[in-house]
């Protein structure tokens, strides 16, 4: 347990001083502070207004760039180490696959979910100096969905890592997947049906497996159901699923997603050659 | 102490080791030499259990260091050829072998001043700014601090000057007993004081075994 902590402690600790975690955070933090800076919260577009429509905006570019940022910056977390010869110093020490593996995977998530997280915390404060209502409901709801959309992809992050021999593979891997996630967004998946006369519950599952999709149907799903923003998939979702068990389903489903693919990927890590 | 039998390791269709038995005891101290691509890293990484063999069986102590790599390895000292590019702090990484292997912080430090290494103004440099010849005296001091039974060098001195290279032999006099010290070399010259068993591989086979 010691050996576990001390990982986390330290891989967080790398992580923080990097340059790629300088320019996430500033990314996160520099889109809110440009929405206050853009007036978002003093204007008012089809009925969002104040720091429901900051938010709003802040999780639909997020839907985009936070898997993208995870993957890109985590699919090394292992084989770039591998690559260095890292791993073979570090693990020549007595310390176990298990705490050395998951040890790296808890790190790497609070290194990930931190700046998303704080970046949202200080609009809410900011919002608040500044006199706007706080919208508690979706901001405990973002935060839970930011959470789930971070295990997901961490997971799926650290699956690719455990089995690549270079990262520049690993790297190729990680923008394929979050490609392929993007295009069964909603519209491609409509077009899909519409193409190859595919039934409305096979598209309806398809989009119900890709955790972006989840995540901004959840996103939106506190608002009217009615909205043309929504697209069709999330109207169809919404008018079957009901809101409470979706909000569950969207958060329960990409945990499991990314503690499945992380468990695979901490299989195919200590039944591998580790060099 | 390592028990090596029949143990073969193929990379595609490349055979990396090929039957290899050999027995390293207590009080040897080996020069392991041949050509590159003979077979040497390959031997060490399966001792290290780091890979996972397509024959035969490696133990150390009478354990398996896939199975049991925690209690293997707290018997095992490595220092590899090349420093690798850590990014923790020189303090960060004290501290990540404090907490593993047990070490105490000074006793490094103090290998370290015998290496002629001053570490305590580098403490928040991070480990991959230092010079080659820095990296290489402090992985040696870590190495010696654990107090393990069997140390093993991959090309040791291969970033040190002249100067550190005696340092590190005269460290190294007298720490031979009971342990098993097994040296990667290509210079058996620079060994020679050191070693009493030369063991020469090539191919994935040990061709050569002798007692000096």
């Amino acid at each position: 347990m010691k050996n576990l902590r001390l990982i986390a402690f330290l891989d967080l600790k790398e992580s923080i001083r990097a340059k790629w975690f300088l320019v996430y955070s500033l990314v996160f933090g520099g889109l809110i502070a440009l929405f206050f800076i853009a007036g978002v919260t003093e204007s008012q577009v089809m009925g969002f207004s104040g720091l429901s429509r900051l938010l709003l905006m802040y999780i639909q570019i997020t839907i985009i760039i936070l898997p993208i940022f995870i993957l890109i910056t985590t699919v090394r977390s292992i084989s770039g180490d591998r690559d260095s010869h890292v791993l073979e110093y570090m693990l020549s020490f007595p310390i176990s696959l298990k705490e050395y593996y998951w040890g790296k995977v808890i790190g790497r998530f609070i290194t990930v979910y931190l700046p998303v997280i704080v970046a949202m915390i200080i609009a809410i404060i900011y919002g608040a100096f500044k006199g706007a209502d706080i919208p508690w409901a979706i901001f405990f709801l973002y935060t839970g969905l930011l959470f789930a959309l971070s295990s997901a992809f961490l997971g799926i992050a650290f699956f690719i890592s455990s089995f690549v021999k270079s990262s520049e593979v690993a790297l190729g891997i990680a923008f394929f997947i979050w490609i392929f996630l993007l295009a069964f967004i909603d519209i491609a998946l409509i077009s899909l049906m519409m193409q190859q006369r595919f039934n409305e519950e096979l598209i309806i599952g398809i989009s119900l497996m890709n955790p972006m999709e989840i995540f901004r149907v959840a996103a939106i799903s506190l608002f009217d159901p009615e909205l043309t923003v929504m697209g069709p998939v999330a109207f169809y979702i919404l008018d079957t699923i009901s809101q409470t068990m979706f909000v569950l389903l969207s958060i329960l489903y990409p945990i499991l997603v990314g503690l499945l693919f992380a468990f695979l990927g901490f299989k195919i890590f200590t039944q591998k050659d580790l060099v | 102490m390592i028990e090596i039998k029949n143990l073969t390791k193929k990379f595609g269709s490349t055979i990396s080791l090929d039957d290899v038995s050999i027995e390293f005891n207590q009080n040897d101290s080996i020069a392991l030499m041949g050509a590159n691509g003979a077979g040497k890293t390959t031997l060490i990484r399966s001792i290290l259990g780091y890979y996972h063999p397509d024959g035969g069986s490696v133990s150390v102590n009478g354990l398996n260091p896939i199975k049991e790599r925690q209690n293997v390895l707290k018997n095992i000292s490595f220092v590899p050829q090349l420093p690798p590019p850590i990014k923790l702090s020189i303090s960060e990484l004290i501290q990540y072998i404090e907490v593993s292997a047990d070490v105490k912080r000074d006793s490094i430090i103090e290998y370290a001043n015998e290496m002629k290494l001053d570490i305590k103004t580098n403490m928040h440099k991070s480990f991959f700014k230092l010079s080659g010849g820095m990296k290489q005296k402090l992985l040696i001091a870590i190495a010696l601090a654990q107090k393990s039974e069997i140390i093993i060098f991959d090309e040791p001195t291969a970033n040190l000057d002249p100067k550190a290279r005696d340092d590190f032999y005269r460290l190294l006099e007298g720490k031979q007993k009971d342990k098993v010290l097994l040296f990667v070399t290509h210079r058996l010259e620079e060994v020679e004081s050191l070693v009493n068993r030369e063991v020469y591989m090539d191919m994935g086979r040990v061709v050569s075994d002798e007692k000096i």
